[in-house]
């Protein structure tokens, strides 16, 4: 890594901020166990032998790398820019999660951790968790809000599965925030020998910088792949954000690369002007689950509910060093709606025989916007973060309702 | 003001009892309710008042704190409200300390300077914000002790002696010890362990030692302000749990929710009271 002192790469400092975003608000039970997490994660990273073990578990259970796909078709159908596909959802369960859940779950071994909890939106970081516990023989439990549960099925399903006990949580909005309130609450009452896997890059410190390093894989192959396709760096990169750890993953090796054009895309739901789930767009700058970051709250400073027709996206925040990135204009955040995000998702799946999760197919509503503005060669990379098969109820019920 | 919070201690010292803090959540279930009950806690026997700013999500907190906020949200309650209840609630009462108690977002949004002076303003003596751990201390705490308010910190079964002098660093008015590790109103915690605790505690600092979680009935009270040697009992999901009780069908106030929450108390007091008496014969 070619990290200078001028780099976007040196973040956060050593109290977990990234400018005045990030840090440790979180109820003093949790504090020693972050510090000590903290302590447990440097480690592992100064070690080689942790590294040598994550590769080994991410060439031959994850799949990695995936593949950089050249998308012939979708770039035939948009006259412009020449299209890539990252394609993390080729990887083992489905989704770039699994990533950060290897990573993570190597580090709760070290520290001799037997009982996993997660939180989880869409499924898919539950189920990269309950996949990776039933491979380590942890026991794990996964807190999940009860409206999720209801539009993601076949990923609860999946988790039990798997030998995950899957908690449904009724307080607040029943959506991924809650699910992450009662993931904190678990670990606040069995802090000797639980270890808390956040899927995004959100949370106390050290999690915004840990999640990050662990779906840093996703850029840094993107980087070879395309000098080997190309012989150059992409022009530009889009992924879609919910608290964004598929982004920051595709992002982070490139931040330095200062020509690149860099687009993360929220979920704007039903319209920005309606219920949404864009904290860069419609939120300010607040503190929840244990950071500073934009977040979708009213004049008194209470949370708002998100919404979005994707389950991954629909948080009311998003991972500190994106408030960072966002505020210095180094990555542009754009938003698609709901209905655009159906519209990519089919049109991805007509034209590329790949049906994207709901979640990338926000990003690909944004291509879809930007692919016929740049020149033929403008190189343009979006990360396909995970596999449509959990969304298809929903996209089938939403159809049926548009009729 | 800490003088009030350091003026309580001191006269139960002299009395030789420990005091009864009660939590009750601010707007719950409506304004003016919540402040009735507040106006009726010190005669019911409660020492100091806590009250809840009430927050969306209040990730410490059991599902009866939990309930209480958002049934307060619900009516109406923002951090305004809340001053202004402190405001009213003082036009009666110039002794009883209030300590604000909840979540940062709230206070961040309000404006870290405008909330202190308003708060200083209002009649508040102290704050507890459970997501401001010592690390996060310029945040908040400092402003706030540099205003006059007291910045009441929570000390937990995890906080070890290594890291007790920095959680008791910038502590004043009292020590608040989260008897269990855990959520409020979950588990109850065991006087022997809570014993050991607080005696630890009293090794590093000169400060009062309250103690909390989990502290539902008069027995419980009793053991912990005899047993443990605390100075102070939290009785707060009991008391929150007491008015959802009293409440009608559609959730609003009943003639019988002041009732309930200070027939609560009363029965408590007598369990403090009682302590320090038997400990003293």
């Amino acid at each position: 890594m070619n990290v200078h002192p001028n780099s976007l790469r040196n973040g956060p400092d050593d109290r977990g901020h990234f400018g005045i975003y990030g840090g440790r608000f979180v109820a003093e039970t949790l504090m020693p166990l972050i510090l000590e997490l903290e302590k447990a994660y440097n480690d592992a990273k100064a070690d080689p032998a942790f590294h040598a073990e994550m590769n080994g578990y991410l060439t031959h259970y994850v799949g990695r790398p995936s593949p950089l796909y050249f998308a012939e078709r979708m770039t035939e159908h948009l006259k412009g820019a020449k299209i890539y596909f990252k394609r993390e959802e080729l990887n083992h369960t489905g989704a770039h999660k699994v990533n950060n859940v290897l990573g993570q779950i190597m580090v709760a071994r070290r520290m001799g951790k037997k009982r996993i909890i997660a939180e989880t939106g869409a499924g898919m970081h539950g189920v990269a968790t309950a996949t990776l516990c039933a491979r380590f023989g942890l026991e794990c439990i996964v807190y999940m809000g009860a409206v999720d549960v209801e539009r993601q099925k076949p990923n609860v399903f999946r988790m039990k599965m798997l030998g995950a006990e899957v908690r449904p949580v009724v307080s607040g909005s029943k959506t991924l925030k809650d699910a992450m309130n009662e993931a904190l609450r678990d670990w606040v009452t069995n802090v000797s020998d639980t270890f808390y896997c956040i899927g995004t890059v959100a949370g106390p410190h050290p999690y915004p910088a840990m999640v990050r390093d662990f779906q840093c894989v996703i850029g840094r192959e993107t980087r070879e792949q395309m000098m080997a396709a190309e012989g150059r760096l992409p022009d530009s990169l889009v992924a879609c954000i919910g608290g964004g750890s598929n982004a920051m993953g595709l992002f982070h090796p490139f931040l330095d690369d200062k020509d690149i054009e860099i687009y993360g895309v929220e979920a704007a739901g039903h319209g920005l002007d309606k219920q949404h789930a864009a904290s860069i767009a419609g939120g300010k700058p607040g503190v929840l689950h244990g950071n500073r970051t934009y977040l979708l709250m009213d004049s008194d400073g209470q949370i708002a509910e998100a919404h979005s027709i994707s389950a991954g996206l629909d948080y009311p925040g998003i991972g500190p060093e994106h408030a960072w990135l966002s505020d210095m204009g180094r990555v542009k955040f754009l938003s698609a709606t709901d209905d655009e995000a159906v519209a990519a998702l089919q049109l991805c799946s007509k034209l590329e025989g790949i049906i994207p999760a709901l979640e990338p197919a926000h990003a690909l509503a944004q291509v879809m916007r930007l692919a016929p503005k740049k020149p033929k060669d403008h190189l343009m990379v979006i990360n396909i973060s995970g596999r449509g098969d959990k969304d298809l109820d929903a996209v089938a019920q939403y159809l049926e309702t548009k009729k | 003001m800490t003088a009030r919070i350091d003026q309580r201690f001191a006269d139960l010292a002299r009395e030789g009892r420990a005091g009864l803090v009660t939590f009750i959540m601010a707007g719950d279930p409506d304004y003016s309710t919540s402040l009735a009950i507040a106006k009726a806690l010190p005669g019911a026997g409660a020492d100091i008042i806590e009250l809840g700013m009430p927050f969306t999500d209040p990730m410490a907190d059991g599902p009866a704190i939990q309930a209480a906020g958002l049934r307060a949200l619900k009516a109406g309650q923002n951090m305004l409200k809340t001053l202004e209840l402190v405001r009213d609630f003082r036009k009666t009462d110039s002794a009883t300390p209030i300590v604000l108690m909840g979540y940062y977002n709230p206070i961040y949004v309000y404006g870290v300077e405008k909330f202190l002076k308003d708060a200083n303003a209002a009649g508040v003596d102290g704050l507890i914000v459970v997501d401001l751990p010592p690390e996060e201390d310029e945040e908040l705490c400092i402003p706030a002790m540099q205003s006059g308010l007291a910045f009441i910190r929570l000390a937990t079964p995890t906080t070890d002696d290594k890291r007790l002098p920095a959680v008791l660093k910038n502590t004043s008015g009292f020590v608040y010890y989260v008897s269990i590790t855990g959520i409020t109103g979950a588990a109850t915690p065991e006087t022997s362990k809570v014993s050991g605790a607080v005696a630890r505690i009293k090794r590093h600092t000169k400060l009062p030692i309250a103690v909390g979680f989990g502290v539902r009935t008069a027995e419980h009270a009793r053991g912990i302000a005899e047993g443990a040697g605390a100075d102070a009992v939290v009785v707060g999901s009991a008391l929150v749990d007491a008015v959802r009780g009293s409440l009608d069908k559609d959730g609003r106030a009943s003639a019988h929710t002041v009732q309930a929450a200070t027939a609560l108390v009363s029965t408590l007091a007598s369990g403090v009271k009682s302590a320090r008496r038997m400990a003293a014969e």
